[in-house]
């Protein structure tokens, strides 16, 4: 399982490292996101800092869906989704695989967006460990989730608008729960401020790996 | 895995039934294919011959019937069966954005075969020196068949499952490609090919069935199967060196085993025990 996953993970980087689009697109379009919000709600720096967990949180959704969609059309593209069926790998070893693919661009935009943040709309992180936490259990969360349903709707011509769908509500629990967290971070809160969210999100994850380890193989022969 | 017995089928369909929805690709099969041998399955369009080769890659499931592939269930055994049959579809399963040798290498680990095949089977199908550094999205047609057919060949997998082989291939590559049958063959390698071009194939073919309405409608013998021995590479399926046979003998060429004319073979025929030992069978 553990083979299969770092050829399949190896596999979606490199595809990723040629291919720029996380950089490249996703990237630049959690950017353009931000700065969206920051004009909707106005020049009133307050305002922002208040706004900006949230914030950077739905950034981050819209970036999974985005760069869940790559993964999926990677694999659509002359058959390779059957190909991959057809290789033997291991289901599991393919689900960890693509969602630790998925994960490191996440952290990575999850990087450019965090700074973003804190240059356009001057937010001050007391307590960054909160953060990085925050960050890595919501990117795990997400990059699982992200692939289970990705996988869901691969077999549909319809999975670009079904994927959002389809993924946004799951994946709620990791908005609220990095939403809070983060705040706590920001105001200086102690690490009990946080701690339930915190479990919150170990759960989340625990549940969906556990998921897509033990269902991956049947969603990818149905789906 | 240890190879499958040559007393058993390497493929059997019993009243295979597989849906669409509620379309029928295929409706009731029968047919068995004995280990090391070759079939060509040969029918219009529309007849099931790719539903046929796709069933039996365990990619689309039964509705009813029974399919054992290499003795094995592949719905059950779905990793040990896949790892053991390899599908050279319409499509190229290739990534676009991976180099030919990228895309070889990646096929042929992720089915757990030896890398050392790997650049053996690129200069089987030329696919060297600046090629092999291309990334797939840059190849023409043919030159992303030959790169499907160098993982297939890289991999050397127990079961051939060939679609329409020779599309898209120009003169050269389709004698490679009868070449590389060929020597698969010889090695016991069983091989089942889809094609609506007889000709093309039937030199490479033990036997021919016809598929018509998801149905095995005809069965005939086109020259006898060479028996498959239960030792060395004839039964692990492996290639000698992974180049090109010499001079592209034909399976059986030197063995008097030369296409006799005239053996077409009814369904009744078979039905009545006729056919040669561990082959057989269909349903009209």
């Amino acid at each position: 399982m553990w083979r299969d996953a770092a050829l399949v993970a190896g596999k979606d980087l490199r595809i990723e490292a040629r291919s720029r689009v996380a950089l490249t697109q996703v990237a630049p379009f959690g950017i353009v996101a931000l700065a969206l919000f920051a004009f909707a709600l106005g020049p009133d720096r307050a305002t922002m800092a208040r706004g900006a967990p949230g914030l950077f949180w739905v950034a981050v959704l819209f970036c999974t869906v985005l760069a869940v969609q790559r993964s999926v059309s990677v694999e659509s593209a002359d058959g390779a989704r059957d190909g991959l069926r057809l290789s033997g790998l291991d289901p599991a070893g393919l689900f960890l695989g693509k969602s630790v693919a998925v994960g490191a661009q996440l952290v990575v935009l999850q990087a450019v967006l965090a700074v973003g943040v804190v240059l356009l709309y001057g937010a001050r992180i007391q307590v960054p460990w909160m953060i990085v936490v925050s960050c890595a259990l919501g990117t795990v969360g997400l990059a699982v989730t992200g692939t289970l349903y990705g996988a869901l709707s691969s077999g549909l011509r319809v999975r670009e608008t079904l994927l959002p769908l389809l993924l946004l509500p799951i994946v709620a629990p990791v908005l609220l729960a990095g939403t809070r967290i983060w705040q706590a971070a920001m105001t200086g809160g102690t690490p009990s401020d946080g701690s339930q969210w915190l479990r919150l999100l170990v759960l989340f994850d625990a549940v969906y790996v556990a998921v897509g380890v033990v269902l991956f193989g049947s969603i990818q022969e149905t789906a | 895995m240890a190879p499958v017995a040559p007393s058993l089928p390497a493929v059997s369909l019993r009243g295979a039934v597989a849906l669409s929805g509620r379309f029928p690709l295929l409706a009731g099969v029968d047919l068995e294919v004995a280990v090391g041998e070759t079939v060509l399955v040969e029918g219009p369009n529309g007849a099931g011959k790719t539903s046929l080769l796709r069933v039996c890659a365990g990619l689309v499931p039964l509705a009813s019937g029974t399919l054992t592939v290499l003795g094995l269930d592949p719905v059950r055994h779905r990793t040990a069966v896949r790892r053991r049959v390899g599908l050279l579809s319409h499509a190229s399963h290739l990534y676009d954005d991976l180099t030919v040798r990228e895309n070889i290498r990646f096929g042929v680990r992720a089915a757990g075969g030896d890398p050392a095949r790997i650049d053996p089977a690129c200069a089987r199908w030329g696919l060297t020196g600046r090629l092999a550094r291309t990334p797939a999205v840059k190849l023409s047609a043919g030159q992303r068949r030959r790169a499907a057919l160098a993982v297939l060949t890289a991999r050397w997998p127990e079961v051939w499952l060939l679609d329409e082989p020779h599309a898209g291939l120009d003169v050269a590559a389709r004698a490679l490609l009868d070449e590389a049958v060929a020597e698969a063959s010889a090695a016991g390698v069983t091989i089942l090919i889809a094609s609506h071009e007889p000709g093309a194939a039937e030199d490479l073919a033990h036997r021919a069935v016809t598929v018509t309405g998801g149905r095995v409608t005809a069965d005939r013998e086109l020259r006898p199967a060479s028996p498959v021995v239960d030792e060395g590479r004839a039964t692990d399926g492996q290639p000698s060196d992974g180049q090109p046979s010499d001079g592209g003998a034909r399976p059986g060429a030197g063995e008097g085993a030369g296409r006799p004319a005239g053996t077409d073979r009814p369904t009744a025929d078979v039905a009545s025990g006729a056919a040669p030992q561990g082959r057989v069978a269909h349903v009209a």
